[in-house]
């Protein structure tokens, strides 16, 4: 089981907490104007990233808010946690 | 190939076992090929046994990063059934349920097909109505599948709690006879043998690194751990690593790879009769030859590559083997382990030419595609050799996720197969 911190409530058992898939994957702001490959693009195609992941998480058994955090998918070690709506933090070089 | 009889065996026998020789070479890398495989799972050991024996094409290369069926086919639970909802579906695990069959006598390999029956429980209204029309969309598409009252699926497999008063009661169960498991490595292990008789390279340790393209954008090779290859034909059937490999060709795909966890107990005596799946409370189960009872959970809910998940699955899983099993609730798990399973929008795979000349695809398989390991790798030879897709696999195409055609096998059954 993953330890989260959930930016408003603290580090909390996983069992806490809801997936909510890829994170920074905005819905377009002018539908109408989007083809089918876009649209395709948008609701379906993710980068099932090998290595570092950005993410949203759920608190759905705390405070239910939406939160991003950094993941590296090779090891499920937690990078980051950072608000939604804040940009994706720059990382530190990787300790050894 | 030497093939196997009891004759053989017990001639053999006789000079101490001494005499047989590998099942396959063990196959350096050789420059060019005119078809190359990444990924030695079922799916792509059977796609190269498939393009020699139906396609006359023996000159093909199968990569693998590891060992021959140490991916997903090797960490699977086995359970094969083609009850699936649609006609698109029905169509390609029924295809593969029919060579099942007889596949232990066309590669000459005991893979262990045993037809014991798969039996799906419902324990609620909704689940009864989903099984229902379930049953009924398969018997329009010719494929067997039944309603059980809940005391005909006691008679059928009876360790099962049927008390109505357990937490998730079962209302009743839907059984196809024809489904049923087989011995994952041997299905492994025979398409790797059968294919390697026709000539086929396999090549393990040997990891994919980059695929390389022509002025035009068509294929023309691949990197590897083990030196360059070239080709004009790469069928790429790497599970839950695909994204990472087609991201190589600089093609996005619809899936996202998520750890699938599975165990086994003690072996005990022969105990279990038949294959029992409840999606509604996330396990199922059977019983292998070797005695162990063989349990499969859900999914994790992150996506992952690491192979593992968390134990809180695995205990969610036993609680419920535990309530409509109670006859196991003293058994000890031995071991458990996780497989990454590449999973699309639709829960249907993706079988099909890609949007780079030479590239085909054959992904998507989820958590259940054990079952379609041959449908799959006889439509997939099929689509390599002839550069266009088999009826069967027509439909399980990337542009579906465009065009909405979604095979949405997903809300139909919203479970693990
Ligand atoms: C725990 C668990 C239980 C399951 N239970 C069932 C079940 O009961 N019934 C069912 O039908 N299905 C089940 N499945 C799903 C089933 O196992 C898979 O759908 C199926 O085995 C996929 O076969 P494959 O040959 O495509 O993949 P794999 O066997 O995973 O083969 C892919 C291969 O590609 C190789 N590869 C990856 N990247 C590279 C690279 N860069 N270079 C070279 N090689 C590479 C990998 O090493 C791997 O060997 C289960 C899966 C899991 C994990
Ligand atoms: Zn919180």
């Amino acid at each position: 089981m993953l330890l989260i911190q959930c930016p408003y409530c603290g580090e909390r058992p996983e069992s806490e907490f809801a997936y909510g898939g890829e994170a920074h994957i905005a819905r377009p702001a002018d539908p109408s104007t989007l083809n089918d490959d876009q649209w395709a693009a948008f609701l379906y195609m993710r980068s099932n990233t090998k290595g570092i992941h950005a993410e949203r998480w759920r608190h759905a058994r705390g405070c239910n808010r939406f939160f991003n955090a950094l993941r590296d998918t090779t090891s499920d070690r937690f990078l980051a946690f950072y608000r939604t709506g804040t940009p994706r933090p720059a990382l530190p070089e990787r300790q050894p | 190939m030497q093939r196997f009889s009891a004759l053989s065996i017990f001639r053999r026998g006789l000079a101490g076992h001494e005499s047989w020789q590998p099942q396959w070479r063990r196959a350096a890398p050789k420059g060019a090929y005119d078809a190359i495989i990444i990924g030695g799972g079922g799916h792509g050991l059977g796609t190269a046994y498939y393009l020699a024996a139906e396609h006359g094409l023996t000159n093909i290369a199968v990569v693998e990063k590891g060992w021959v069926g140490g991916g997903n086919t090797g960490r699977n639970t086995t359970i094969i059934r083609s009850n699936y909802l649609f006609d698109e579906s029905a169509a390609l695990y029924d295809h593969s349920l029919k060579l099942w069959e007889d596949l232990s006598q066309v590669l000459n390999y005991n893979v262990m097909y045993s037809a014991r029956g798969v039996m799906m429980l419902a324990h609620n209204v909704h689940d009864v109505q989903v099984a229902k029309r379930h049953i009924h969309a398969n018997r329009c598409n010719g494929v067997d599948n039944e309603w059980l009252t809940p005391e005909q699926a006691k008679e059928f497999c009876p360790p099962l709690n049927i008390s109505p008063d357990i937490r998730y009661p079962i209302l009743g169960a839907a059984l196809q006879r024809r489904g049923g498991t087989a011995r994952h490595d041997a299905v492994a292990w025979g398409y790797a043998r059968a294919a390697d008789a026709l000539g086929v390279d396999i090549i393990e340790n040997c990891e994919v690194t980059a695929i390389r393209r022509d002025a035009s954008g068509a294929v023309e090779g691949i990197d590897t751990t083990r030196g360059a290859l070239n080709t004009r034909k790469l069928g790429v059937v790497a599970a839950g690593n695909t994204s990472v490999v087609m991201a190589m060709a600089g093609v996005r795909l619809p899936l996202e790879s998520f750890p699938l966890q599975a165990l086994v107990s003690e072996p005990v005596k022969p105990a279990f009769p038949c294959v029992v799946m409840s999606n509604t409370i996330h396990a199922y189960i059977s019983q292998s030859d070797k005695g162990e009872l063989v349990i499969g959970a859900g999914t994790d809910a992150y996506t992952s590559y690491t192979q593992r998940g968390g134990l809180h699955i695995n205990t969610h899983t036993l609680d419920a083997i535990c309530e409509l099993f109670p006859m196991f609730r003293r058994m000890q798990m031995l071991r458990n382990w996780g497989g990454i399973v590449d999973v699309t929008p639709d829960r249907s795979p993706i079988i099909a030419k890609t949007p780079v000349p030479g590239l085909y695809v054959n992904c998507g398989w989820g958590t259940g595609g054990f079952k379609a390991t041959p449908g799959s790798a006889n439509v997939f030879a099929h689509t390599i050799a002839r550069d266009e897709p088999h009826p069967i696999n027509a439909p399980f195409n990337i542009e579906r996720f465009r065009d909405g055609f979604l095979i949405d096998e997903a809300a139909a059954a919203a479970v693990a197969h």
